[in-house]
């Protein structure tokens, strides 16, 4: 039994790398979500995000570049999103889809020079007397700096939502933008940048995929983590601290399944891979049950077009 | 339906103008249908390196068409009859989920002449070829029972669909015959591309045991684990030395180039049939990478050894007797696997654990 429990440091440390990428993006989206906008192009976004910032660490020889680049090329997907949602009142549902299969093609594009050229890793964190204590001391102690900024986005955003006077502002435009309108907020500006901000965490979402998980760029390297994201933002109900804990378990639950084939026990992995879309499944239909609940989570304006003239 | 019409005319005009210019020599069109990228360094990469060893060596007579990034289904069907019918007069098929698909616009185009890579239908007018990967799993097994000192490896599937499922028994018979002790763990990642799982998939053997990965899919992400984690790793399909030059102990990779050019020249002057290729070693269809200079030369030695009685026809990846993990002896003494045996495995030698996914 010692063997598997010995198993269990490294599988905490392995979980906490592969809930980095989706914490990342369904953090931005969560804040997207909330100012009443629906982006369906997270999956893009971290494409091409993943593909700058792999290119950039290619030129210079900086990951920091390449993740900053990462974030800025995600903005810049946004920014096309927001121009053609917001200002251009196209629907929301088929401008993010269309991203999502622009940033694929665009990536790919991108990228064509890059494939197969390998790049220095980023150092993981090593702090003597910490980082040795035995089954955690890895998993806490040990990661690379983006880990840990992923996580710290975690009060960061909740502290924002829901102690700011901004956070309640962006709430409100999302809840009624009409009323929001009304009042003098400019809904369109606030969307606006909240779609840049989802952008930027797609982009290090990605940017973290090429750079830093898998140091590589191939074509369609996000393997889906993106729609991952998405339906993590609606597992979590809209609130910033389920979000890490549905990203960890989404994590969990991957590598998990790669453990327990490796020791020979008899579960068809494909079940182990089905879980975290069946618990998504379950916790919509519960809170769906729950008119109030979904009342006080769902931003009411959610994918709503809006006209300021109307 | 406009893009098929289209497709239809043009081929129609094709046809006319070859009956025209019959005298003159006229370019053969051949086209090349691949499922991944040909920049992923991998396995439609080495096709694509066959095209263009057609192009070097047939010059003017040929012209090629690619299509890459195709997925295996209805859509395919579309890009073959589009070929088909733009006066392609002889097309391969790189993946197995092209198999239908193939058959289904054979049929419609008897004047064209099919190639269809790793199945197992045949049409008049459909050939199949494949290489026979497991010899390579062979050489890889027995440099794995010398590297490695906890033995355990680890193995990371794709499918289990018998071609893998051949290569992970060659691997752990040739690994046992050199070293009893050692054992394969196997991990199923459900995708020929995903080198985010893949990376997970090395990982997570390493975090149990295993000193030297192997694996069947197409990205180089578990050999980048294993140098960070001061390990060994085989590369697939193509030479992947460069994402991890200390771990990379070698690579079996893919050879079509000498295939491709003879099937293009036997269609030209006339001697094409459909008939099955399955070549290894001894067909140029398979090489082996450069060794990573860290193999201890008696081990080299023993790889060698190996590879040219697997040519000579010496030895055989599947030598009798093979006990299945129940211990039953499945080929006898004095027998190897047929063909047949090798095509439709599905069941694991002694020494995997775990068992084929069903």
């Amino acid at each position: 039994m010692s063997a598997e429990l010995a198993l269990l440091g490294p599988i905490l440390a392995a979980m906490l790398a592969a809930a980095t990428p989706l914490l990342f993006a369904a953090l931005g989206e969560l804040v997207v979500e909330k100012s009443g906008v629906l982006n369906l192009g997270v999956e893009g976004m971290m494409l091409v995000g993943a593909v700058c910032g792999f290119a950039v660490t290619v030129k210079t020889g900086s990951s920091t570049a390449g993740f900053a680049m990462g974030a800025a090329a995600g903005a810049a997907m946004a920014g096309l999103f927001a121009v053609l949602t917001l200002l251009l009142l196209a629907n929301q549902v088929a401008t993010g889809l269309a991203l999502t299969l622009f940033g694929v093609g665009l990536s790919a594009l991108i990228g064509q020079g890059f494939v197969g050229i390998p790049i220095p890793d980023v150092p993981e964190l090593y702090i003597p007397g910490l980082t040795d204590i035995p089954v955690i001391g890895k998993a806490l102690f040990g990661q690379d700096a983006l880990v840990y900024l992923a996580l710290a986005m975690v009060p960061a955003v909740h502290w924002f939502m829901y102690g700011t006077r901004k956070g309640l502002v962006l709430r409100a435009v999302g809840e009624n933008h009409a009323a929001a309108h009304a009042l003098g907020y400019k809904v369109i500006r606030i969307r606006f940048l909240a779609v840049l901000f989802g952008g930027a965490m797609s982009g290090m979402a990605g940017a973290y995929l090429s750079l830093d998980y898998t140091p590589m760029w191939a074509e369609g390297i996000t393997a889906g983590r993106g729609w991952i994201a998405l339906a993590l933002v609606v597992f979590a109900t809209w609130k910033p601290a389920r979000v890490l804990l549905g990203a960890w378990l989404f994590g969990g639950v991957t590598i998990a399944q790669l453990h327990v084939q490796g020791l020979g026990i008899d579960i068809p992995s494909q079940v182990l891979s089905m879980l975290p879309y069946l618990a998504t499944v379950l916790v919509l239909v519960l809170i769906s049950r729950d008119i109030a609940r979904i009342r006080l989570n769902a931003p009411a304006s959610l994918g709503k077009v809006f006209h300021p003239d109307a | 339906m406009g893009k098929t019409l289209m497709g239809l005319a043009a081929g129609a005009a094709v046809l006319a103008l070859g009956a025209g210019a019959a005298v003159a020599q006229e370019k053969m069109k051949v086209g090349f249908v691949y499922v991944g990228p040909i920049s992923d360094h991998g396995y439609s990469y080495q096709h694509d390196q066959g095209r263009l060893a057609v192009e070097k060596e047939l010059g003017d007579k040929v012209t090629t068409t690619f299509v890459e990034n195709v997925p295996e289904g209805a859509d395919a069907e579309r890009v073959i009859e589009q070929l088909a019918s733009s006066g392609h007069k002889l097309i391969f098929t790189t993946s197995f989920g092209f198999m239908n698909p193939t058959l289904k616009v054979a049929q419609r185009h008897p004047d064209v002449k099919f190639e269809h890579a790793t199945g197992y239908k045949r049409a008049a007018n459909v050939a199949t070829y494949s290489a026979r990967f497991y010899e390579g799993r062979t050489i890889l097994g027995l440099i794995a029972g010398k590297m490695t000192k906890s033995n355990v490896i680890g193995y990371i599937g794709s499918f289990p669909i018998p071609e893998v499922v051949s290569g992970i028994n060659a691997f752990t018979l040739a690994l046992r015959e050199v070293n009893p002790k050692a054992e394969v763990r196997v991990v199923w990642v459900n995708s020929w591309y995903d080198p985010g799982k893949e990376a997970e998939a090395a990982k997570a053997l390493i975090d149990q045991g295993a000193d030297v990965i192997s694996l069947h899919t197409d990205s180089p992400a578990a050999i980048q684990v294993a140098q960070e984690r001061g390990l060994w790793a085989f590369g697939q399909s193509s030479d992947m030395t460069r994402f991890g030059p200390k771990a990379h102990l070698t690579a079996i990779v893919d050879d079509w180039n000498t295939y491709y050019v003879d099937r293009v020249k036997a269609a030209m002057d006339g001697t094409w049939k459909a008939v099955d290729t399955w070549g290894g070693f001894k067909d140029k269809m398979l090489f082996l990478a450069p060794y990573n200079p860290a193999i201890p030369q008696d081990v080299v030695a023993l790889a060698e050894k190996a590879r040219t009685d697997i040519m000579e026809g010496k030895r055989h990846s599947f030598q009798g007797p093979v006990k299945d993990q129940s211990g039953k002896v499945v080929i006898p003494e004095g027998k190897s696997a047929t063909d047949e045996q090798i095509l439709k495995m599905d069941w694991y030698v002694e020494g995997v654990q775990g068992k084929v996914p069903k």
